[in-house]
């Protein structure tokens, strides 16, 4: 329909064929240049920041290993589950040249960040507009039916092409010994190939859910298991990677074996779901769903009109939503703990690398290690949560709720216990998922209530975490934004510090930094009341500052 | 000026965002178990004044006694006594408008359910569908049940009937002609000129942030012209001569004039001479009283009816005798004189 149509112009309105205002892609261009308006800082520093992070990871390498048998002993204590969970296949390690060491360092933690920047990028273009009825406006103009879905996907598509084309001119342009331009161009293209893959996901996605929130949630989890199952299947036997479009990413092998065919997997998977995208947004109505909505209750129950129901209504699909993806990836570590035990019967060079924390077993420094990354991603739960109040202060719901006899603090109170006994929550399935599946695969029943209660030991941290974004909240509600710095902080220096071995002080500056490592470390109890301390005094001062400040009104 | 008969209190209330000054030294009395109308445009300060009584903003400088206690301070007590209408209610997408009705009026305190169950019948409102399906005007009707159904004393209502069709509009009139029965006080800010005239007792008209006029409709309808038309056996003489009567045009053995309502009983036995056989007397609109205090704002913009509003008292022949009433009456003196 569209090739044809888009010639016959030239015919009237009352010809009766379709002229182009009635084409579905009418006003695309439009649209596009529009986002491309509203992104123009957005994008930009998207772009930026993941290339220059490409750019210093690949110079501190060349700084960090300046030998070949530096090198050599990198690759010999990543060899191990641990070490490959976090970064990707062993085959890498064969030839640990610069090249390739950035291949395995960043390309599946990139690919998790390029799939987030695509995600939010189509959920704000899309399903953001239809939620807050901005796309009706422009739907009743001259724009066709699926101008806004072909814009977004176009503005990632470019955000993705950007991308790829500067990482691979930046790193190729190096000079540096083993990062040859073959290989440098298949390493930007992997980047602008997962981009599209999980923009295509969030296409699908923003058809899904009526709200942005929901869909960028679903489509996070997509990542997520795409993460989970290439850890898996690379500590493994590497069949589970295949299911996972960051598993090809990895596997195209730059600088090692330049696969290109893994690229074409990922782009027939892209093409795959963006025509399913268009097919499902033709089955909803504009601001609808796949979903119809439901008639619910006419009155509420007790317990709703509690502040504290009433918050864990509000905040229950998204703790849910947490919940179960950390129990998964709990089960997921665990089932690894096996693999894990067997390798060290294997190789004995690995007994030296676990000697590194000391008394502990292979499996339980191995536990140790992605507890940041359990925690990390619970902090993520705990900024959105926190700042719930503030999406309802600024949509107008909060007004007519402290017109009532519910206190303020009251109001910020009831969602910061669902932020931060969420967190917790969330800590103990993610730990009893662990526990479960590593008790069954280590065949070690001794080590259940080792891991059921070693991601508790992050909660002072978290609560640290819903501390000072209240009071951003509180205080400064323009920048509330900066407290993703705590989980992004704590990723950087917990995870890819253990990779890229940061200075200690680094790592004290995170409150994740000060929690014991269990359970290879014992627990220590003076860091943990302090940061409890800490993170009390933080949320009284982040309610002295809402009491005293004007609500946020439209 | 006790707490007794004085429900809202407000002097000399300043309230700035950033460089926009919002609130400029405004004063406001609402007495208890009155209807009290606030009008003003857009932008005037209604909301902002409102969102202070409630204490969801704090007020620069100035005093505001809402029931007796201080709005910022004493906010959670005063609201379990008051209950809030917004004009541009945002409701949560995933609760059915029941759910929202029951959570607000409970947190406010407590829940006359078969208020409540009536109130849905009479707003013919269904509250099973979620937050997200209701249009503007159904969403509307959620607050109003929701502030109606618990037992507050005052009612601080901010354009609550924006999008609700006329025959709702009529329902929601005589709902709160039952509140005022029952004794509340109710401060309405308002754009419906017809809903203020039936409903209120006393008005006061907001601009830029100040009270520009309060008062009872009657008050401000004596200080403002009367447009007076008769038809007489004879000529009438000596009308312009009268102090206050202004415009004075024969024609047809018809006489029209506006006359202030100061000197309305000279003006009426001059005519009383003359023989009277008919005779129309039209007291000002609220519309023309709101104009009075806008036209020179409308007559900027360019608009018809403003640029006589705005006129300088020379005298285009008025078509009715309500655009006489509002070009008679923009001279500085008489709004100074209203400001009191």
């Amino acid at each position: 329909m569209s090739a044809a149509t888009a010639t016959k112009t030239a015919i009237p309105p009352s010809g009766g064929g379709l002229s182009r205002e009635s084409h579905p892609l009418a006003g695309t261009g439009t649209l596009l240049r529009f986002n491309l308006r509203r992104d123009r800082v957005r994008l930009p520093v998207w772009i930026g920041a993941l290339f220059l992070g490409t750019l210093s990871t690949l110079s501190s390498t060349v700084s960090q290993y300046p030998e070949a048998e530096d090198r050599r002993s990198a690759a010999g204590s990543l060899d191990s589950p641990a070490g490959l969970a976090m970064t990707g296949p062993g085959h890498y390690l064969d030839d640990y040249n610069y090249g390739s060491m950035l291949s395995h360092q960043m390309l599946g933690f990139m690919a998790v960040l390029v799939g987030l920047m695509s995600v939010l990028i189509v959920a704000r273009h899309t399903r953001t507009e239809e939620e807050t009825g901005r796309a009706e406006l422009v739907r009743a103009t001259v724009v066709g039916r699926h101008a806004h879905l072909t814009a977004a996907l176009v503005t990632a598509a470019l955000a993705n092409l950007a991308l790829g084309l500067l990482i691979a001119v930046g790193v190729g342009g190096q000079g540096t010994e083993g990062v040859n331009w073959g290989g440098s161009l298949l390493y930007g293209a992997v980047h602008t190939m997962a981009g599209l893959v999980f923009a295509a996901v969030a296409a699908i996605t923003v058809q899904i859910s009526q709200y942005a929130r929901g869909a960028s949630g679903m489509a996070l989890a997509v990542i997520g298991v795409a993460y989970a199952l290439r850890a898996a299947g690379d500590v493994g036997n590497g069949v589970l990677s295949w299911l996972s479009p960051i598993g090809w990413a990895q596997r195209t092998y730059p600088y090692v074996d330049d696969r290109w065919w893994p690229v074409l997997l990922g782009l027939a998977l892209a093409a795959v779901a963006t025509v399913v995208a268009y097919r499902l947004s033709t089955l909803r109505d504009v601001g609808g769903s796949l979903r119809a909505t439901r008639l619910g209750s006419p009155v509420a129950s007790a317990a709703l009109t509690r502040p504290i129901g009433f918050a864990l209504r509000l905040h229950r699909g998204m703790l849910a939503g947490f919940g179960a993806g950390l129990l998964l990836m709990g089960v997921m570590y665990g089932s690894i703990l096996g693999d894990a035990e067997e390798m060290i019967e294997d190789v004995d060079e690995l007994r030296e690398a676990v000697e590194k924390i000391g008394g502990a077993t292979i499996a339980e420094s191995f536990a140790s290690t992605v507890m940041i990354v359990i925690a990390v991603v619970a902090a993520v739960y705990v900024v959105m949560a926190t700042l719930r109040p503030q999406s309802e202060e600024t949509a107008g719901r909060a007004e007519p709720l402290l017109a009532t006899g519910l206190s303020r603090t009251c109001w910020v109170a009831s969602h910061l216990a669902v932020a931060m006994g969420g967190g917790v929550a969330i800590l103990f399935l993610t730990g009893l998922g662990f526990g479960i599946s590593g008790a069954v695969a280590t065949g070690d029943g001794g080590l259940f209530l080792d891991l059921l209660i070693a991601p508790l030991a992050y909660a002072p941290a978290l609560w640290v975490t819903a501390g000072i974004t209240v009071t951003l909240f509180g205080w400064l509600p323009r920048i509330t934004a900066v407290a993703w710095i705590v989980p992004v902080y704590a990723f950087l220096v917990g995870y890819l510090g253990q990779i890229l071995d940061f200075p200690d002080w680094l790592n004290n500056l995170s409150p994740f930094g000060h929690v014991a490592k269990l359970p290879a470390e014992a627990m220590e109890w003076t860091p943990a009341l302090i940061l409890t301390a800490l993170a009390a005094a933080l949320v009284a001062l982040g309610l002295a500052g809402f009491r005293r400040r004007d609500l946020e009104t439209k | 000026m006790t707490t007794a008969t004085t429900a809202i209190s407000v002097s000399g209330l300043v309230k700035s965002f950033g460089r926009t000054r919002a609130l400029d030294g405004l004063d406001l009395h609402v007495g208890t178990g009155e209807v009290h109308g606030f009008l003003g445009p857009n932008g005037a300060g209604k909301s902002t004044t409102i969102r202070v009584l409630l204490g969801l903003l704090r007020a620069d400088t100035g005093q505001a006694t809402v029931l007796g206690g201080d709005p910022w301070r004493d906010a959670v007590q005063l609201h379990r006594r008051l209950a809030y209408v917004p004009g541009d209610v945002e409701l949560w997408p995933n609760l059915t408008g029941g759910e929202a009705i029951d959570l607000l009026s409970r947190l406010r305190g407590g829940l006359d359910k078969s208020r409540r169950d009536e109130l849905i019948e009479r707003f013919d409102l269904d509250p099973t569908k979620k937050g997200r399906t209701y249009s503007k005007g159904n969403r509307q009707k959620v607050a109003i049940v929701a502030a109606l159904a618990s037992d507050a004393e005052l009612l601080l209502l901010d354009e609550p009937t924006a999008g609700l069709d006329p025959l709702m509009e009529v329902i929601f009139q005589d709902v709160i002609l039952q509140a005022r029965a029952a004794g509340k006080t109710v401060l309405l800010s308002s754009h419906i000129l017809a809903q203020v005239e039936k409903l209120c007792d006393r008005v006061s008209i907001v601009r830029l942030g100040q009270v520009v006029q309060s008062g009872t409709l009657s008050e401000m309808r004596h200080l403002t012209r009367t447009a007076i038309e008769a038809e007489t056996e004879r000529p009438v003489t000596g009308l312009e001569s009268l102090p206050g009567v202004h415009d004075v045009q024969h024609a047809d053995g018809r006489v029209r004039f506006a006359v202030d309502g100061a000197h309305l009983d000279g003006a009426m036995r001059k005519l009383l001479e003359s023989g009277v056989r008919s005779l129309l007397s039209h007291p000002p609109t609220l519309e023309e009283l709101m104009l009075r205090h806008y036209g020179d704002v409308l007559g900027a913009n360019g608009a018809n009816g403003a640029t006589r509003a705005g006129a300088d008292g020379a005298k285009p022949v008025p078509e009715t005798s309500a655009t006489s009433a509002v070009s008679a009456t923009s001279e500085a003196s008489d709004s100074s004189e209203a400001q009191r």
